[in-house]
């Protein structure tokens, strides 16, 4: 499915099945979204990486 | 089962979707909304108890808090937080790996920073100066002279978390422009890779190139022994060729494996690998609580 994105509304593309807190990147602006909502599907910028993220 | 996460990524994904194909029920905990009163019901949203939990966050201290919260609940977690205590501190690491016999680059640490450029000096420049968290690649840096060790030393002084201001430090091991990842779960490596990089850091979060590298004896068993070493479980575990053979650098306890999977494509299946260990955690651990019972009675 494809979604506007929220930053600058360019399509963002998200393979099926949709995943809760699942992250995608707008090809447009390079923002780093999180799926938020399932029914309808609702994307927002996702969270910045913090010092202690990694493997 | 359980897979904890905040953030849902190609691992996690490839994850789901290995659960779905065996036909195993699982739920997805958000751990950013895991939120409990200590002693009051199973761990994960005050659901069911889980079999086992996959702990696949992101973040080192959310991560750690979530693993302790589950096997406060007696649920077998993947990893354990053990594992994440030490995986998550480079000093722990290097301390379980020598006392293991495990081969590592020379390393050396010191307390404060104005301890730290006499530290590297016994070393030898050039030598690799990393915090003792942290992933990545982040704020690690090659240090070739006296005077950039005090200069690195400095700003790192500058920084607010006192633990930056331990000063953990590698020999720079002349690596032939690769290093390699080897993941581990449980007793099973499920493969290797090379990764290549224009610079001296190697991470994939850098941009790394992957290629499929072949498991030999003399990469499996430091692999092997290294993952034992920090308490086991699904791990990713770094090593370059040093001039005598394999060296282990550090073990990753929250393995990314995209570029892994990218690069041996349909040769290696790491997501299901992963689920087949938590399988096998989750029954051993069954068993375990089973005998519990009749001991006790």
């Amino acid at each position: 499915m494809t979604l506007a994105c929220p930053e600058c509304e360019g399509p963002v593309r998200l393979a099926e099945p949709v995943r809760m807190s699942e992250i995608a990147q707008c090809a447009d602006c390079s923002s780093e979204l999180e799926v938020v909502g399932l029914d309808p599907v609702t994307l927002e910028l996702a969270p910045e990486i913090e010092e202690d993220w990694g493997e | 089962m359980a897979v904890l996460a905040s953030r849902v990524r190609y691992e996690e994904k490839r994850i789901f979707a290995a659960l779905e194909r065996r036909g195993v029920a699982y739920a997805h905990v958000d751990t950013r909304r895991l939120g409990e009163e200590l002693g009051a019901g199973p761990a994960g949203n005050g659901g069911p108890g889980y079999a086992a939990a996959l702990n696949r966050e992101i973040s080192h201290s959310r991560a750690l808090y979530a693993s302790l919260l589950f096997e406060a609940r007696g649920v077998a977690t993947v990893n354990t937080s053990d594992t994440i205590t030490v995986c998550g501190d480079k000093l722990r690491t290097s301390l379980l790996l020598r006392r293991a016999g495990v081969p590592v680059p020379r390393t050396a640490v010191a307390l404060a920073p104005e301890a730290g450029a006499d530290a590297a000096e016994r070393l030898g420049f050039p030598v690799v100066l990393k915090p003792l968290a942290g992933s990545w690649g982040r704020l690690v840096a090659a240090v070739h002279d006296r005077d950039q060790a005090e200069t690195v030393l400095e700003h790192r002084a500058a920084l607010p978390t006192p633990q930056q201001h331990i000063v953990y430090l590698q020999e720079l091991v002349d690596k032939p422009g690769r290093d390699i990842r080897v993941i581990v779960a449980g007793d099973e490596v499920v493969g290797a890779t090379y990764r290549y990089s224009d610079g001296w850091r190697t991470n994939a979060a850098r941009g790394a190139r992957s290629a499929p590298c072949p498991l030999t004896p003399e990469l499996t068993g430091p692999a092997r022994a290294a993952a034992r070493a920090v308490g086991g479980g699904v791990l990713g575990v770094d090593l370059v060729e040093g001039p005598g053979g394999p060296l282990v650098l550090e073990v990753n306890h929250t393995v990314e494996f995209q570029g892994f999977q990218d690069a041996h494509g349909d040769a290696v299946d790491v997501a299901d690998a992963i689920v087949a260990h938590l399988l096998d955690a989750a029954s051993r651990d069954g068993a375990a609580a089973g005998a519990r019972r009749g001991e006790a009675r």
